[in-house]
């Protein structure tokens, strides 16, 4: 097996907690040791924190590195990884515009957002993801004999602990001159609620099936108090129903309430990704719903019956 | 400006609940409902508010069999003016470089400005729009939420972590893919698309698209999916049962134990 490298991220001088789980992935399936690439602009604090979880770190520090652009990230790269090279990376907003142009480059193959990895036979690499937002499960094979590109699900490979004490080798960006520049990073406007400093969120996804039906939610919170607030999935902002101020997961809010009661939201990852503490209730009609594997406390029943009958019964308490 | 979008034909989640076949190693493809691609309907709303601006056409293509001529037309009802086919037996379980290599094969047939994808698709890759972009040596931005056109390039907005959102200028041409959310797809009805139901679609197979077989489906997919299967879960969830009483009296006992109930 050619070398395997995992593509580090991190941010004023931090590293991003997929670094760790990279260096755990890596280990599923390869004893040899593992380089990691740091890139950017001034990152020796972020390298000496990779040499502390990978035997090797690769440095490649530039002023256009700055910004981590992935075109330009990508070119960075390529004028360093030799041909065949099996380069893993998160599978955040970051990976998804990298990962799959890379294993273009590389001529390699393409796995995204594993979930875990069973190991190596050869050059065939065996991973398991998932399909249809986790419904359902699948075994994976990569030919990885001319090189591949994987990218590993945030928070699913349990990270690793120890010091590898690695050493931290300088290596020159190249040309990394790219026909997309980036500009700026613009916050989300703030909303009429912080969902963020609720104790109790009433979260609803698509199964609340109607614009109208919104109204129990906010009945149901109102019943609990004010420490109650209405939080959405995503399909609930993207159709409009509600502000994106409200939305839970890694493209929204990350909230820490005492309870969050996920009413007709199916689990997906990037939802859950936003949930960072508190019992976890979920209400959902379907038993197979993947929320249920996720979830603290689980409750089959229709939402649009299930949400104005608890009302009622906390109004009568 | 002439715009191509890439749409995918997917089993619709919200009609069916997807589950395991008997034999425990396919799901069950018997009666599922399918509709395109949630985030290619995104996609091919964003080209048609851009060419209603600008001027120019939309083109729709797919890789998918006889089947998939039904997601085309109902994105040409939408607006789109043109369909393509992609149909050929030797494009069965492509994996996501397989199907960018089509897609390349089909976008280099016409002379298009700016391509476009779903940021994702039921399988969950990712991929295709960030593949195609690096086959054809054109610059690239994913989960695009925001399109300004400019002259010889666009400004984008990506969808970054924590409700952010990355601003880039991009040169044209260029490959996008679109992130749900972006604008308000319009709704198709039956009359719309009865209204495209004569417009030709061509198709292409592997030789009218001059492509090697041996590149493309099973026989050129370096990545495989073994099987389907449902894990083995840890903890699950603690399943409250019993009468709707019975279970909102549990569930008030646990929110109450962790501090949600004063
Ligand atoms: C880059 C990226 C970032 C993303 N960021 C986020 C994010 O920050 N937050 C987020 O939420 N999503 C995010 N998503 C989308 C995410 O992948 C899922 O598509 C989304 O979370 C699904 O929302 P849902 O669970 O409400 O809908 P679905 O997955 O459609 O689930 C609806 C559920 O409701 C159940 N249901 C239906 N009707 C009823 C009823 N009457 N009673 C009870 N249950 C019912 C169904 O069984 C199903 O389980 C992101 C996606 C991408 C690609
Ligand atoms: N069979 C296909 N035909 C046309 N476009 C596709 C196909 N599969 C994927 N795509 C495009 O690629 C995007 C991302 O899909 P994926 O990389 O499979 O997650 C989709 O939203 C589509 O725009």
């Amino acid at each position: 097996m050619a070398t395997v490298y995992a593509f580090v991220a991190h941010s004023d001088g931090v590293l991003d907690d997929s670094a760790a789980e990279l260096a755990a992935a890596a280990k599923k399936f390869t004893d040899a040791p593992v380089t990691a690439i740091v890139t950017g602009s001034g990152v020796d604090a972020a390298a000496a924190k990779a040499a502390e979880l990978f035997p090797a770190v690769w440095k490649i520090d530039a002023a256009e590195l700055a910004y981590p652009n992935a075109e330009v990230v990508r070119k960075a790269l390529l004028n360093n990884l030799d041909a065949g090279a099996v380069v893993l990376m998160a599978h955040n907003t970051f990976g998804m515009d990298l990962a799959p142009g890379l294993a273009v480059k590389i001529g390699g193959a393409f796995v995204a957002d594993v979930v875990d990895i069973e190991g190596a036979d050869g050059d065939t690499l065996k991973v398991i993801r998932q399909e249809f937002g986790g419904v359902v499960s699948t075994h994976v094979t990569v030919d990885m004999s001319a090189g591949a590109v994987v990218t590993i699900r945030p928070g699913a490979v349990a990270p690793l602990e120890g010091a590898a004490g690695g050493a931290v080798e300088d290596k020159a960006a190249g040309d990394v001159s790219a026909k997309r520049k980036f500009i700026e990073v613009r916050e989300p406007e703030a909303g009429d609620v912080d969902i963020t400093k609720a104790e109790v969120l009433v979260s609803i996804g698509r199964g609340i099936e109607d614009q109208d039906n919104i109204e129990l939610a906010h009945e149901l919170a109102k019943a609990i108090g004010s420490q109650a607030e209405v939080a959405c999935s995503r399909p609930i902002v993207d159709a409009k129903w509600m502000d994106a101020s409200r939305q839970v997961g890694t493209s929204g809010k990350t909230v820490k309430p005492k309870v969050y009661l996920a009413m007709g939201i199916s689990g997906s990852f990037q939802h859950m990704g936003g949930i960072k503490g508190g019992v976890i209730i979920a209400v959902n009609k379907n038993p197979n719903a993947p929320i249920f594997q996720v979830a603290n406390v689980g409750i089959e029943a229709d939402i649009l019956e299930f949400i104005p009958e608890l009302t009622e019964a906390l109004g009568e308490l | 400006m002439e715009i191509l979008v890439c749409v995918k034909r997917v089993p619709d989640t919200a009609e069916n609940e997807i589950e395991l076949n008997s034999a425990g190693n396919d799901i069950e493809r018997d009666d599922l409902v399918y509709s395109v691609n949630e985030w290619d309907n995104y996609a091919v709303e964003e080209a048609i508010q851009i060419v209603d601006k600008v001027g120019g056409t939309v083109t729709v293509v797919t890789v998918g069999d006889e089947d998939a001529d039904e997601v085309l037309r109902r994105e040409m009802a939408m607006g789109a003016q043109n369909g393509i086919l992609l149909n050929d037996e030797a494009f069965e379980d492509s994996d996501a470089m397989g199907i960018a290599t089509l897609l390349k094969a089909a976008a280099e047939k016409g002379k298009y400005d700016l391509i476009m994808t779903g940021a994702q698709a039921d399988a969950g890759y990712a991929a295709v729009g960030g593949m195609l972009a690096a086959m054809m040596d054109l610059p690239y931005a994913s989960l695009v939420n925001m399109v300004e056109v400019g002259d010889g390039k666009l400004t984008v907005g990506r969808e970054i972590e924590g409700g952010n959102q990355e601003i880039n200028e991009i040169e044209l041409p260029c490959v996008l893919s679109i992130q749900t959310g972006i604008n308000e797809p319009r709704y198709v009805g039956i009359k719309g698309i009865r209204q495209v139901s004569g417009i030709e679609i061509p198709e292409f197979d592997a030789a009218g698209l001059g492509v090697d077989p041996a590149t493309v489906g099973a026989a050129g997919a370096k990545t495989k999916r073994v099987d389907y299967f449902i894990p083995e879960t840890g903890e699950g969830a603690e399943m409250l049962t019993g009468s709707t009483e019975e279970i909102i009296a549990k569930l008030i006992d646990i929110m109450k134990a962790n501090g949600g109930l004063k």
